[in-house]
């Protein structure tokens, strides 16, 4: 029980980076075709300013809970996932970086090395947890020793590209989403229409993944064992459509929860599907990871579930009161005051910014 | 180089590189804290600019960090695969509570903080940093336990082939871990303080915004003065836990060969770890290291040569990192305690100020050294007396870590250049007063 407990949480955690951390994925993806001069720019990056490190502290998070809940699926997972995993983290580290210092140059050159950096550090983790994740839900290559038998190419593998591409079309809907909540004028006007169009590719391309969920994976199967089961998929779908009746309404931030809604429901379709399993073994399925046989003792994940419920709520409580508290101001509003890094803007800068808003 | 010594290396450099900012959000983090609290008591508009002035270096800091913490993260699990399956019960759980507990609270107020300067009440936005400084400290605080839980492990029992908790709370409450908290907050709270009269120094030897300089310095110089006494105290207690629990690591840290009653302490030694013995003995006190260690002159301390080589550590690096840093820890007394005598005309003292200035770098010095000696003195255990840390690496491939290797060294060389030219930069500009300057700091 504990253990089901436990794995659900799991579950939970990567839901709730995904639907964070996501918009993040998706803006940075988008900014090189979004953004046409460098108040544009600007707006994009103070879009994701104050949110991006409390996004990326549930990816910490959910890699914690893997290692404490259940150490050997987090010790067997990552060394398995190695080159995957660090590509990520070096991608994560850059687009840190790129966040905070862009700011501090103020020659145009420098400028545009950090944009790369940002989109490079946002498109490649949302594309290889894509990758990665439908991997996981097809199995790989592990033997009864958790040794990998395979290399970062055997998961470049058809299903899992499409589970790149999936990843990569959702983020972009919920960043774009994001960005046109944030942004003013022609830059909003801009984003809409993105949300738009890529939620077209994005309904194609879950239509397709199911399909060859079907065909690649396991999943169902414990969806046709238990057919109520089956309200996370039809949530996820209800969601998907929600989303573009909210962009036709033009009613963004309720486009913006939809499209979060239908991350949090793919990820649990998935999760879902795997469970018990955590770490599907295609050698041989007696050598897949449970939750059950690669669980920490029930003293651990007792205490962990009281840390959990108790300090959850209040990130969750602390996290939202940020999110309102920045709500209130659009991003290219030229009234905006002081963020904290950063030079003067100069004058031309900051008079391009006023044309905007 | 196999995959070991190659997640070894990858795994030092990672953490010696993190540790290169850590100290310095922990401890300007509280400076700052201490330097708005006053502007909300005061209304002391200098005390304001400071915050600013700081903070900007803070965050530059602070977002290095923060990327190179997350890799450490899941190294455990990439690099030490069958380490995280033995411990996870344990060690995992500690991590898991750090993140919950800390980096969310510090990474979201940090955010409050540097875009809340014209949104928040002054005085809610001190309580953002002071957030900001407790979640720093309460993270060291977990990471701290995690970390000597593997120096000393305790409140668990072997089962089904792995460590399994047995009691939480002595893992929390062990004095293992508190010392090291101790030990290591301190330290992080020099680097911090020395930091702050450094760059001051700097700017008062040009005279440059004199009084701001000048109060930055006063509250940097009393917050170092305390720690250096603290660290110097509390350092002897951690060599006493050290000498209590990881024998070897006394012996490697003093080169310490023949288990002996009545151990003497040398001045100055030479280790011949070739042949097992020390070059050069030389100043003899008898019976100073048994009183060092176990407060009692006739204590027996094990030497080396008691333990079978293979459960032995390297003897040069833990040596030679104790003896820097203990120098180093008296020398910062010293230096903290002649600034702050003269805290009221620091401004006219040249050569102190220099002397600052040359010191920034010490302290972080002493810090890479204390964990050089925790660290390679606890080998060749991962988990002292439990696990060797050749059974902890994961069943890669060696040429996988080599790439990440220098990926890594890429990585982080470019973004030591970044930090170091930024915080640099913006440490020489100096403040921006006059208020409508200052308050129209743009994000990007
Ligand atoms: C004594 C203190 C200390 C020590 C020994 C370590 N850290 Fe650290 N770490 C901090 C003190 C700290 C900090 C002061 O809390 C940081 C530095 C800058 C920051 O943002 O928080 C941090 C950041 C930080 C982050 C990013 C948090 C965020 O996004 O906000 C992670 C994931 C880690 N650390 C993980 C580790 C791991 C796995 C370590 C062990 C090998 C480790 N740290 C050693
Ligand atoms: C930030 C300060 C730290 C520094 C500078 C540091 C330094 C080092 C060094 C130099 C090694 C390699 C030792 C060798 O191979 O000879 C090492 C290994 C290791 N350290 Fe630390 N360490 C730090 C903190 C921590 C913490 C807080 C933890 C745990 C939470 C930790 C866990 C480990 C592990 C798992 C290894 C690998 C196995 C080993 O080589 O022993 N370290 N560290
Ligand atoms: C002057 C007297 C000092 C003494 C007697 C002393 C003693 C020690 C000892 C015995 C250890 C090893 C603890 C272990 O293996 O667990 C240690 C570690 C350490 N020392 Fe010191 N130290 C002194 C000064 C300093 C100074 C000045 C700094 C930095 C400013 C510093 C920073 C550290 C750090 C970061 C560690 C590693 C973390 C830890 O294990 O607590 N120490 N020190």
């Amino acid at each position: 029980m504990l253990e089901t407990i436990w794995f659900a949480l799991w579950g939970i955690l990567w839901a709730a980076y995904f639907a964070l951390d996501g918009f993040d994925f998706g803006i940075g993806t988008l900014m090189p075709f979004i953004a046409k001069d460098e108040a544009d720019r600007r707006a994009v990056y103070k879009s994701m300013g104050p949110y991006w490190n409390g996004n990326e502290v549930w990816l910490i998070t959910a890699g914690g809970v893997t290692f404490a809940a259940f150490p050997k699926t987090y010790a067997v997972m990552f060394s398995s996932l190695y080159s995957a995993l660090l590509l990520i983290l070096f991608a994560l580290i850059v687009r840190g970086v790129a966040m905070e210092f862009r700011s501090n140059f103020a020659s145009s050159g420098w400028k545009r090395f950090w944009d790369y950096c940002l989109w490079i550090g946002n498109f490649a983790p949302g594309l290889l947890f894509g990758v990665a994740f439908a991997n996981l839900f097809r199995g790989i290559l592990i033997d009864g020793q958790g040794v990998y038998h395979g290399s970062l190419l055997s998961l470049l593998n058809f299903y899992g590209l499409m589970g790149g591409v999936l990843f990569v079309l959702m983020f972009l809907v919920h960043g774009s989403l994001w960005l046109t909540i944030k942004s003013e004028g022609d830059l909003r006007k801009r984003s809409g229409l993105v949300a738009a169009r890529v939620w077209t590719a994005l309904a194609a391309m879950a239509v397709i993944f199911l399909a060859a969920t079907w065909f690649s994976t396991r999943l169902y199967d414990n969806y046709l064992k238990m057919p109520v089961l089956a309200v996370i998929p039809l949530a996820a779908v209800a969601a998907l459509f929600t989303i573009r009746v909210f962009i036709a309404k033009s009613e963004w931030l309720k486009a913006w929860f939809s499209s979060a809604v239908f991350i949090i429901m793919v990820t649990l379709f998935g999760v879902t599907g795997l469970y018990p399993n955590m770490l599907l073994s295609s050698i041989n399925p007696a050598f897949s990871l449970t939750a059950f046989n690669s669980a920490s003792s029930p003293l651990t994940l007792k205490i962990m579930l009281g840390v959990a419920l108790t300090f959850v709520p209040v990130v969750i409580a602390y996290q939202v009161w940020v999110y309102r508290f920045f709500a209130r101001e659009l991003v290219s509003a030229p009234e905006i005051p002081a963020a904290g890094l950063g030079v003067v803007g100069t004058k031309a800068q900051n008079e391009s910014v006023t044309k905007i808003g | 180089m196999d995959t070991l010594m190659l997640s070894r290396l990858q795994f030092a450099s990672a953490t010696f590189f993190h540790f290169l900012f850590v100290p310095l959000t922990l401890g300007l983090s509280i400076l700052i804290a201490i330097m708005e609290t006053i502007y909300v008591r005061t209304g002391d508009e200098d005390y304001k600019n400071m915050a600013k002035f700081w903070g900007k270096i803070f965050l530059i800091n602070f977002a290095i960090g923060v990327v190179t913490g997350i890799t450490l993260e899941f190294q455990f699990g990439t690099n030490w695969s069958r380490y995280s399956e033995y411990v996870g019960d344990i060690f995992g759980s500690l991590l898991a509570i750090e993140a919950t507990v800390s980096f969310f609270l510090e990474s979201t107020f940090i955010a409050v903080w540097a875009f809340g300067w014209n949104r928040l009440s002054p005085k809610a936005h001190a309580i953002s940093i002071w957030l900001v400084a407790l979640a720093s400290s309460v993270s060291a605080v977990w990471i701290l336990i995690a970390n000597s839980w593997m120096q000393h492990p305790v409140g668990f029992t072997i089962r089904n082939g792995r460590a399994e908790l047995t009691d939480f709370l002595a893992v929390i409450f062990q004095p293992f871990a508190w010392y090291a908290i101790a030990h290591t907050l301190s330290a992080a709270y020099i680097v911090g303080s020395f930091f702050v009269m450094g760059v001051s120094a700097w700017h008062l030897l040009r005279k440059q915004n004199v009084t701001f300089f000048t109060k930055s310095f006063r509250v940097a110089v009393t917050f170092g003065l305390v720690f250096a006494i603290v660290l110097i105290v509390q350092g002897h207690m951690n060599g006493a836990i050290v000498a209590k629990y990881q024998p070897t690591k006394l012996a490697a840290m003093e080169s310490f060969w023949n288990t002996q009653t009545n151990a003497p302490q040398f001045l100055f030694v030479v280790p011949d770890p070739q042949n097992e013995r020390n070059l050069v003995e030389f100043g003899e006190i008898p019976g100073g290291l048994s009183t060092l260690a176990f407060h009692d002159a006739k204590a027996e301390v094990k030497g080396l040569k008691s333990f079978p080589p293979s459960e032995r550590p390297p003897v040069m690096i833990p040596f030679i990192g104790f003896r820097i840093m203990v120098g180093l820890g008296f020398f910062f007394l010293f230096l903290t305690s002649f600034a702050w005598a003269s805290r009221k005309y620091i401004a006219e003292k040249p050569l102190l100020l220099k002397v600052l200035v040359y010191s920034i770098p010490l302290p972080y010095l002493a810090c890479e050294m204390g964990w050089m000696l925790t660290e390679v003195g606890r080998q060749p255990w991962v988990v002292y007396g439990t696990m060797k840390t050749q059974q902890a690496v994961s069943p890669i491939a060696a040429s996988q870590v080599g790439i990440s290797l220098a990926a890594f060294i890429v990585v982080y060389s470019f973004l030591g250049l970044v930090a170091f030219y930024l915080i640099s930069r913006h440490a020489r500009r100096g403040p921006e007063l006059g208020g409508a300057a200052a308050a129209e700091v743009e994000y990007a």
